[in-house]
């Protein structure tokens, strides 16, 4: 048995996501190799040998793979998937556009965004936006996986010295074009991965008074996130968005204000270890998973936290 | 241009989920059952194209029990022309409804077919990717915007990075995700006209697909609850708390 996990990648850099995904594949079968498709990629091929949990890398290297399309990608894993019991990548949006297309030609039912191992056939998904916990067991004989990467610790990035050993790539599909991806770019901490996120919601009324929530950020180095109804009114871009289909965050600290609580925006958060509920509503939703809630007026909260964060001598980083 | 829309019957987005007692899944007897709401979505994009001229049928299909019909119904009574329901009972997984789907574009010949990006019950996110892959179609997943040219759409995809835009030659299959607009209500004429349109229905099993499950159903739990939380009084005492309690900052 040996697992095969499918790299997230820009050609310069392994995703830190897929650096979850690894640790839950090693914890499915240590003969764990991984699949770098790209192009010019060999320092990404270099930094993931050097992944300690890592055993083998298989990397393509073709010009056809400068941008990521799920059709290109497939038919490269295709070719090399064989001899492996496992595919597996993260549940992110990089996974969640691949995996089904893989599996569905393999003839494999998936199991999507995992959250625990129990045994190499058996694991833990959420469903219900997080609102029940299902164990299922594939009975394919091959299986294809995808890991909600918040629910695993990112391997160890030092130390190992994995085989890179180059391979073929596929043919490149003739029906799907990358145009172009806007990304912002951003000095803060990376919202799958921060230690703590401050999230803004349709409280916050307006764009404009993100700003609030933006000097708290900086402050506490905190990544910024945002409720779906927050992002639809157009207060913020969407790759903030935290919730049953935006990001799932598992922050040491997670400080949600003016959010009432859909069930769909909990499913994103509420596995974080201390949330903080800030809303002027003390019914809203967001109190009955909050460990601190503070029923106030974001708008005279804000600056005031912010002012009580400057009296702190230390913030830990 | 004809659009095929894939529909699915979930427990409304509103409803609090309950496990069942034995652990075999959720309470469904007596709950509110919807449209999944990004299906909403692919319905509204598709009655848009038409709105516009570009194009001229839209089939709106649903694979489920009986009821699973009304969902059909609803997306005849904001416009799609007719309606196709796979009848099958018990659980299904998104593998066997790709191959349904699959055996119904075979025989209707869309030019795309459209479906919400993941359903909001099993959470898994995969029907509308097997099926381009069954087909060997393109995919542009997670769209929030669609423009419809000639033979090739443009899609605007929502990934963790921010925005990613596509091209894919038709015929091509979109999943769609809740920004891609804001879908409309049927109008009470509408919803008494849609009684009057086709739905045609189908046994899954005479399609010929195995729809037995390939993943076993172990056990269903209550997520671990939280434990109960306090309120303060102060952002004083929340900073405090936060420092000296939590000792997260």
């Amino acid at each position: 048995m040996s697992v095969l996990l499918i790299a997230e990648h820009n050609n310069k850099e392994v995703k830190p996501f897929t650096l979850n995904a690894i640790t839950a594949a090693s914890q499915i079968d240590q003969d764990l190799h991984v699949l770098l498709i790209g192009s010019k990629a060999d320092d990404v091929a270099k930094s993931l040998s050097e992944v300690p949990l890592v055993k083998k890398v298989l990397h393509i290297d073709h010009e056809i793979y400068e941008n990521y399309i799920a059709e290109n990608y497939t038919a490269a894993i295709l070719k090399h998937a064989d001899k492996y019991s496992h595919i597996i990548c993260s549940a992110n949006t990089f996974g969640k556009n691949l995996m089904p297309r893989v599996a569905a030609l393999l003839d494999i039912s998936q199991v999507s965004d995992i959250i625990k191992v129990i045994s190499p056939d058996t694991f833990l998904r959420p469903i219900y936006a997080g609102n029940a916990f299902a164990t299922v067991k594939s009975k394919d004989e091959k299986k294809c996986v995808t890991i909600r990467p918040t629910s695993f610790e990112a391997a160890e990035t030092t130390g190992g010295s994995a085989e890179i050993e180059k391979i073929d790539a596929a043919d490149q599909s003739a029906n799907t074009k990358f145009i172009n991806r806007e990304e912002i770019k951003s000095d803060r901490p990376e919202l799958g991965t921060a230690r703590i996120v401050i999230s803004g919601g349709r409280g916050l009324q307006s764009g404009e008074n993100f700003k609030l929530i933006t000097d708290v950020a900086d402050k506490l180095n905190a990544a910024i996130g945002a409720s779906r109804a927050a992002v639809d009114a157009g207060y913020i871009t969407n790759e903030h968005q935290v919730g049953q289909t935006g990001k799932v965050v598992v922050p040491d600290l997670y400080i949600a204000v003016g959010i009432s609580g859909a069930i769909q925006h909990l499913a994103g958060m509420k596995e974080s270890k201390v949330i903080v509920a800030i809303n002027k509503d003390g019914e809203a939703p967001i109190f009955s998973v909050a460990d601190y809630g503070l029923e106030a007026d974001l708008f005279e909260a804000l600056p005031q936290f912010l002012k009580e964060l400057n009296k702190l001598n230390t913030i830990q980083k | 241009m004809k659009i095929l829309v894939a529909v699915k019957r979930v427990i409304d987005y509103n409803v609090q989920i309950r496990v069942k007692e034995d652990g075999s899944g959720v309470v469904t007897d007596n709950v509110k059952m919807s449209t999944n709401p990004p299906d909403d979505n692919a319905i509204e994009e598709a009655v848009k194209i038409k709105e516009s001229g570009k194009a001229t049928e839209i089939v709106a299909v649903t694979v489920g029990e009986e009821k699973a019909q009304e969902t059909v119904r609803k997306a005849l009574a904001v416009g799609a022309d007719r309606g196709i329901h796979v009848k099958v009972d018990g659980t299904i997984e998104p593998l066997a409804v790709s191959k349904i789907l699959k055996k119904i574009v075979e025989k209707e010949n869309p030019d795309l077919v459209f479906m919400g990006k993941q359903a909001i019950d099993d959470d898994c996110n995969q029907t509308g990717q097997m099926l381009a892959a069954h087909l060997n179609w393109p995919q542009a997943t997670f769209a929030s915007k669609i423009e419809v040219n000639d033979k090739s759409l443009q899609v605007t995809r929502e990934v963790d990075e921010g925005l990613e835009t596509i091209e894919v030659n038709t015929p091509a299959i979109v999943t769609c995700d809740l920004r891609l607009n804001e879908p409309r209500y049927a109008s009470l004429p509408n919803i008494m006209k849609a009684k009057k349109k086709p739905i045609e229905q189908i046994n899954a099993s005479d399609l010929g697909v195995d729809t037995n499950p390939r993943i076993e159903h172990i056990k269903t739990e209550e997520p671990p609850k939280r434990k109960a939380g306090i309120k303060v009084a102060s952002v004083e005492e929340l900073v405090q708390k936060l420092k000296n309690e939590a000792k997260v900052i």
